[in-house]
């Protein structure tokens, strides 16, 4: 079997695959390879946030708990989806529950050491920020499809 | 311009209901049989026909069988007033009238030596299904074949049973809800969420897009984000129509008639009349 470097792995994701290369060794060498059991949390609401994920293979799902009602099943996130933004803004604290649906296999990033070097070179800051940006924003649009709730008079 | 519309241009031939089966709490498939024997009508993907519930109105239903099976109408009707109720609530032996077929087309053969991506929203699967079996037809001839699904909540997707009858058939079936409880294993998000991880070739693909106006417009906006050209992608418009042949101006999108020059439009030709609220 082939072990591949963790900068093989980066390149393979959305997120980071037309990095240019010293970026993408800057980055990798703040990842590691994670993997999470079915039914294990990858984090939970007000955790501390100092690490996000790529997902590799598996479906992650982002739930809230709800008084009374138990938790609620928001979003499910597969291949290739980022996981976790917490870790770029104050206070640092997941705003979810990361519950894996299925074993896991992902790439996890200390975000600690993602923000210094971004600190320290602004270029791969703007890169960073940029495509978190670009996430963030293709999450918005399709929360906010969800909540038109297109489906309840179609037809 | 539509040709002058004539008496008989307007009247339904009567069909019998043989087979009625419930998809979800409001939605039905009906199978229909002209009512005088021999072959239903012959249609293309994509098409719809004006059905009459005698005493309660005429509405236009999407076409939703394999249309390599002339003998045999399907429509999949989802109750949204006393028409569609009248419909849906006709037993076995019950007789409606049907005009047409009428409008444009699936472009199926446009797809031919590339790949499919079919993205269907809610009820909008049901004008897809006939372009899903003339892709399976001529399966070899085409890249990949993928379906993309979505609908609101686990309980209201159509055709549970024939989605993994497509997967073994070789098609790339992906569905999402937008709502589910724990018990729900497969995805939750919207349907446009599952272009970026389909995994066509962009250059080489046709789309085809159905389901609330909304899902269509950021689903179209999807496919061209991804690489697909506005040309190839093709959505399956809506309005109130009413006569169906191009002569009354109910349906009026602009400067086109979504019953005749639709209700299939190239993306890239409709896209300015989408962003019009008046319209």
């Amino acid at each position: 079997m082939t072990v591949r470097s963790v900068e093989d792995l980066l390149r393979d994701t959305r997120l980071f695959a037309d990095l240019p290369p010293h970026h993408l060794e800057t980055i990798a060498g703040c990842a590691v390879t994670a993997r999470f059991d079915e039914g294990a949390h990858v984090f939970r609401e007000g955790g501390p946030a100092d690490t996000f994920y790529v997902i590799r293979s598996g479906t992650v799902a982002l739930e809230t708990h709800m008084p009374g009602r138990g938790p609620a099943r928001l979003v499910t996130l597969h291949d290739g989806d980022v996981l976790g933004w917490s870790w770029l803004f104050p206070p640092f604290r997941w705003h979810l529950d990361a519950l894996a649906l299925e074993p896991v296999a992902a790439v996890a990033f200390d975000g600690v050491c993602l923000r210094r070097k971004a600190e320290e070179d602004h270029d791969l800051g703007y890169e960073l920020m940029r495509r978190f940006a670009e996430v963030i924003v293709s999450r918005l649009q399709a929360t906010r499809l969800q909540l038109l709730d297109v489906y309840r008079h179609d037809g | 311009m539509a040709e002058p519309a004539t008496a008989s241009h307007f009247l339904p031939e009567p069909y019998r209901v043989v087979r009625r089966h419930r998809e979800t709490a409001d939605t039905w498939t009906l199978d229909l049989e002209p009512a005088a024997g021999g072959d239903a009508l012959a249609f293309a993907p994509g098409q719809f026909t004006m059905v009459y519930a005698f005493g309660a109105g005429e509405v236009p239903i999407s076409l939703s069988g394999d249309p390599a099976r002339p003998e045999r109408l399907v429509h999949t009707v989802r109750i949204a007033g006393a028409t569609t109720r009248a419909i849906c609530t006709l037993d076995r032996g019950g007789v409606l009238g049907i005009r047409g077929p009428y409008g444009t087309a699936w472009p199926v053969d446009r797809a031919l030596g590339g790949d499919l991506v079919i993205a269907a929203g809610g009820i909008g699967l049901a004008p897809l299904r006939p372009a899903l079996y003339a892709a399976l037809a001529r399966r070899e001839e085409l890249g990949r074949v993928v379906l993309l699904y979505g609908g609101r909540s686990p309980d209201q997707l159509l055709y549970g049973p024939e989605l993994e009858r497509w997967r073994a058939a070789g098609v790339d079936v992906h569905v999402t809800v937008d709502r589910a409880g724990r018990e729900w294993r497969g995805p939750i998000g919207v349907v446009t969420t599952l272009i970026e991880r389909a995994g066509f070739d962009p250059e080489r693909t046709t789309a085809l897009v159905c389901g609330p106006e909304v899902m269509m417009r950021f689903a179209a906006a999807g496919f061209v984000r991804a690489g697909v050209g506005a040309e190839r992608v093709f959505l399956s418009m809506e309005r109130n129509m009413k006569c169906a042949l191009g002569q009354c101006g109910r349906c009026q999108l602009g400067p086109v008639f979504v019953c005749g020059d639709g209700p299939v439009f190239r993306y890239s030709e409709i896209e300015p009349l989408l962003a019009v609220p008046e319209l």
